[in-house]
């Protein structure tokens, strides 16, 4: 099955393109670790989830390309075709001139229904090129108002016009301290809509990425490049083709799917976060070795300590014991910090990973008391080694992982909204004071019932 | 692109617009190798074929035949427009994009906004519509004015009007040359506070320069270069006050260093919307993201560095000096104190070599010396543009919308007040059909009720913090 990117924005574009530079690089390089048939394979179910084959000497990307201004589209494309071993299709992306201006209204109410057409078409002919439609994967930043606000209204679009196909949102959480000062107001508006449209929203914060450039890549004058090339990595290590438990010999054909349905088992929760481990620089992973019951240990305490990479991890954090909890609603028995999950996903990549004990991840304690750890917790693995990395553990959680982020974001929002400030701004392209509203309440929604759990 | 069309209004306009053309001419000759017709140039110049002579097809592609700026040059007086054809850039501009007349406005702003204003409306329309025509995507208008004259402050604003009716999709930025503190027109203050309430009802943003200001740089540069310590090694074409043309200090006018800085604001404010970047700021950001309430949107503006030293490697220590340096009065455009008033807004345009970590580690480290106000504790916008200004690596301008631009206005209120209430010089305003008595209490009671706004958000400066109580939702 095959996936369609819909690239939004310029945080969008530039993070679309290090994705398929990563996999195409993965699927390129000589480092698989593994048998010839076994890289075939892992080739072949790459390039039909990614690739289509067309007239052309490289693998054309399924994506589509969507911008309210030319440049970034514009480098896109050329970077792209000159590294040889990949592009976009030639007449894959929309763009106009003037941008959205930051603004979550001009990208939702004006450009949204302006080019709904067009886009759609966009997103349809490369649908059709899809022997069987595995589903989208949005990329937008909830900052600006483009990917943000137009990103929102194409989500709905699809929704509509696919209504059985899985929708996938990869949304970057802008840094704290400002990259634009209505982000806030943006943000919160983004989530609320896309909380109605799509299947789950896959979250990287900016501030994590930053300190994992910093800290475990050692990259001193770090650029968003650098941190695109990060995201990228760790999408990569998601969505590069696995075995699950279901697919026996042969590598999954619904990915998206897959994941929808384990991790998602209730609407009313959403929001995924994701961890990869290792990460640290090119240069370095010749010289390092890991062990699977040491990759693990870290991953598994990084998910129950809430822990952004794997320094610092704070090892105090225990699971309550079983049998103690009291079957409320209220977490009150619950250790402070301790980060409960609705699912959990783990995909292991590389050496030995037939062998890898998962079993602390399937521990009841961890899990939210109405659910059962059979279904609450999946693994994928595959032998091929994935981007150079002998063993790679990633894991995708449906958690409490983004809620203090999303109550933080909440917070500043309506410290804003209270005052009215630029809300001017939002009314003049048809936002009203009564949609910030709706959108604040079903967040505070969303944040209540990841914290009753 | 989506394109910004200055338009320079009066004596001063016209001389800070000349500025700005000859100094846009020269960024884009630095960067533009090869001579093709870019993205880049189209924003600010069209490509004509005029091989057949006269007015050729625009080209938009390929090969720069003619480049002609995009711009409309007003002015009531001949003197400025004429020096401009006679110079060297005299085929950037052809006669239809000017419009001239020759007895001036008296430094009236009556005679600027109601006479020549009615007598040129549809002459301005036509001509406008004109040069939009040739623009695939407008997004934006910038009024280049003094505000103390007749015609820059009469006319200019009388433009501004227009501008909203005519193309009211379109952003208005104004930049705005506040009379200073020794002039010599008597009327400045009346014209300044009519100009003001214009400013007040149809800008989108006003960036405020004062002379004085655009003196002290000019003054700081010399000493820097006469005192010996930098010597031979300033890049001459790096000075913010210097001309494109190699220096010629000793021939340029005195006006032209002042004017230069002012040319290279612009530049830099549009630099992110012309060439690409990692994050990218077009003008319409800056207007959503710099203005709370449609009112307060006077943006203090600050340009860093003055000037570069040749063959210096710059380390991260001087890349923080830029940003230590956008926060200081050296380098503001206005007289006036940001750091002791109250914040509604920052926005960082940084252009060349510099990172995203950079940006955040500077936001920090000068975040605690600065009040924000309490609904923007963290606002903060950014942008990053990739290619510098010319004979830099890199530069960074800095844009507030902060209170402190408060005692400029009361000051300007006071000058008024000082003629008004003695009647002074009424009569050569009021003579003027459609100036009415009303036109001057409407404008000072503008005037005043944006101060009271400015007040009214300085008085929470230092206040407790009350986070206001968050919805509660029924489980």
């Amino acid at each position: 099955m095959s996936i369609v990117t819909v690239q939004l924005g310029q945080c969008g574009n530039q993070i679309g393109h290090e994705v398929f530079n990563a996999i195409c690089s993965d699927i390129c390089g000589t480092h698989g670790l593994c048998s010839k048939t076994e890289n075939e394979s892992y080739y072949d179910a790459c390039k039909e989830r990614f690739f289509s084959e067309e007239e052309s000497e490289v693998p054309v990307a399924r994506a589509v390309l969507v911008d309210m201004e030319p440049k970034v589209i514009s480098q896109t494309l050329s970077i792209a075709a000159r590294s040889g071993y990949w592009k976009y299709g030639d007449r894959s992306h929309f763009c106009q001139k003037q941008g959205s201006g930051n603004n979550w209204a001009n990208g939702y109410s004006v450009h949204g229904p302006r080019h709904k057409e067009v886009i759609l078409n966009l997103v349809q002919k490369e649908a059709e090129k899809c022997d069987r439609l595995g589903g989208f994967f949005t990329i937008m930043s909830m900052a600006g108002g483009t990917g943000s606000g137009l990103g929102a209204f194409v989500t709905q679009c699809l929704r509509d016009a696919f209504p059985t196909s899985f929708i996938l949102n990869h949304v970057i959480w802008p840094y704290g301290t400002g990259e634009v000062i209505v982000q806030n107001y943006n943000s919160v508006l983004t989530l609320s809509h896309l909380y109605q449209s799509s299947d789950a929203l896959l979250v990287h914060e900016n501030d994590v990425i930053h300190k994992i450039c910093a800290q475990l890549m050692n990259i001193k004058q770090i650029s968003f490049r650098d941190v695109n090339q990060v995201i990228a990595h760790q999408l990569g290590s998601v969505f590069q083709p696995t075995y699950t438990a279901e697919s026996g010999s042969h590598y999954s054909r619904n990915p998206l799917g897959d994941l929808m349905e384990m991790l998602v088992p209730h609407p009313e929760f959403k929001m995924l976060g994701l961890r990869n481990i290792p990460q640290m620089p090119e240069n370095s992973l010749a010289y390092s070795t890991f062990s699977w019951p040491g990759l693990i240990k870290h991953l598994r305490q990084m998910l129950i300590a809430n822990a952004k990479m794997e320094e610092g991890i704070d090892w105090q954090v225990r699971p309550p014991r079983l049998g103690s909890s009291i079957p409320s609603s209220h977490s009150t028995n619950k250790p402070l910090h301790f980060n409960t999950s609705i699912a959990n996903l783990v995909i292991l990549r590389g050496k030995d990973t037939h062998s890898v004990d998962l079993g602390s991840f399937q521990d009841p304690s961890l899990y939210a008391s109405w659910l059962s750890p059979q279904d609450a917790f999946k693994a994928w693995k595959t032998p091929r080694a994935f981007n150079k990395y002998e063993k790679s553990a990633t894991l995708v959680s449906n958690s409490q992982f983004l809620l203090k982020p999303l109550d933080n974001v909440v917070g500043k929002a309506w410290n804003m909204f209270a005052s009215k400030a630029y809300i001017h701004q939002y009314t003049k392209f048809g936002i009203e004071e009564e949609d910030f509203l709706d959108s604040f309440t079903a967040l505070e929604q969303v944040i209540s019932s990841y914290t009753s759990l | 692109t989506c394109l910004s069309l200055p338009v320079a209004v009066g004596q001063c306009g016209n001389q800070v617009g000349c500025r700005f053309w000859d100094l846009a001419l020269r960024e884009h000759a630095a960067v533009n190798k090869k001579g093709i017709y870019d993205e880049a140039l189209s924003s600010f110049f069209r490509n004509v074929d005029t091989r057949s002579g006269g007015d050729g097809p625009d080209i938009y592609k390929g090969k720069i035949y003619s480049l002609k700026a995009r711009a409309l040059l007003i002015d009531m007086e001949e003197g400025v427009v004429n020096e401009i054809l006679q110079g060297p850039l005299r085929d950037v501009f052809d006669s239809k994009q000017l419009i001239t007349d020759v007895s001036g406005s008296g430094n009236n702003w009556a005679v600027g906004h109601k006479l020549y204003g009615y007598q040129y409306r549809e002459n301005i329309v036509e001509k406008l519509r004109k040069t939009a025509e040739h623009c695939d995507c407008l997004q934006c208008f910038f009024i280049i004015h003094s505000m103390g004259g007749g015609t820059g402050s009469g006319l200019g604003t009388f433009v501004l009007n227009l501008l909203e009716d005519e193309f009211p999709e379109v952003y208005r930025f104004v930049t705005s040359v506040y009379p200073s503190g020794e002039d010599d027109v008597i009327t400045s203050p009346y014209n300044s506070v009519l100009a003001m309430k214009e400013l007040n009802e149809h800008a989108d943003c006003v960036l405020p320069i004062e002379n004085e200001s655009l003196f002290d740089i000019v003054n700081k540069i010399h000493q820097m270069i006469n005192s010996g310590k930098l010597g031979s090694t300033v890049k001459q074409n790096s000075l913010v006050t210097s001309s494109a043309g190699s220096a010629k200090t000793a021939q340029e006018k005195p006006f032209d260093a002042m004017n230069n800085i002012v040319a290279n604001l612009l530049l830099n404010l549009t630099s992110s919307a012309r060439f690409e970047g990692s994050l990218n700021m077009d003008l319409n950001e800056i207007s959503m993201n710099l203005v709370p309430f449609p009112r307060l949107h006077y943006l203090v503006s600050s340009l860093t560095p003055l000037y570069t030293l040749a063959d210096v490697n710059v380390p991260s220590r001087r890349l923080d000096q830029m940003f230590s340096d956008a926060f200081s009065r050296d380098h503001q455009l206005i007289q006036a104190d940001p750091k002791h008033s109250l914040y509604l807004a920052c926005a960082l345009l940084v252009r060349g070599n510099v990172h995203v970590s950079d940006l955040r580690r500077n936001i920090e480290r000068l975040k605690p010396s600065l009040h924000f106000v309490s609904w923007n504790q963290e606002g903060w916008k950014t942008g990053l543009c990739s290619v510098p200004p010319v004979g830099h690596s890199h530069s960074l301008l800095a844009l507030a919308n902060n209170t402190c631009v408060k005692p400029t206005f009361i000051e300007l209120k006071d000058k008024f007040m000082k003629l008004y209430k003695k009647k002074a010089h009424l009569h050569h305003y009021l003579h003027i059909d459609g100036m009415e008595q009303s036109c001057f209490s409407e404008a000072i009671s503008s005037l005043s009720d944006l101060i009271e706004e400015y007040s009214e958000l300085d008085a929470t400066k230092g206040g407790p913090r009350i986070d206001p109580p968050r919805l509660q939702i029924a489980i």
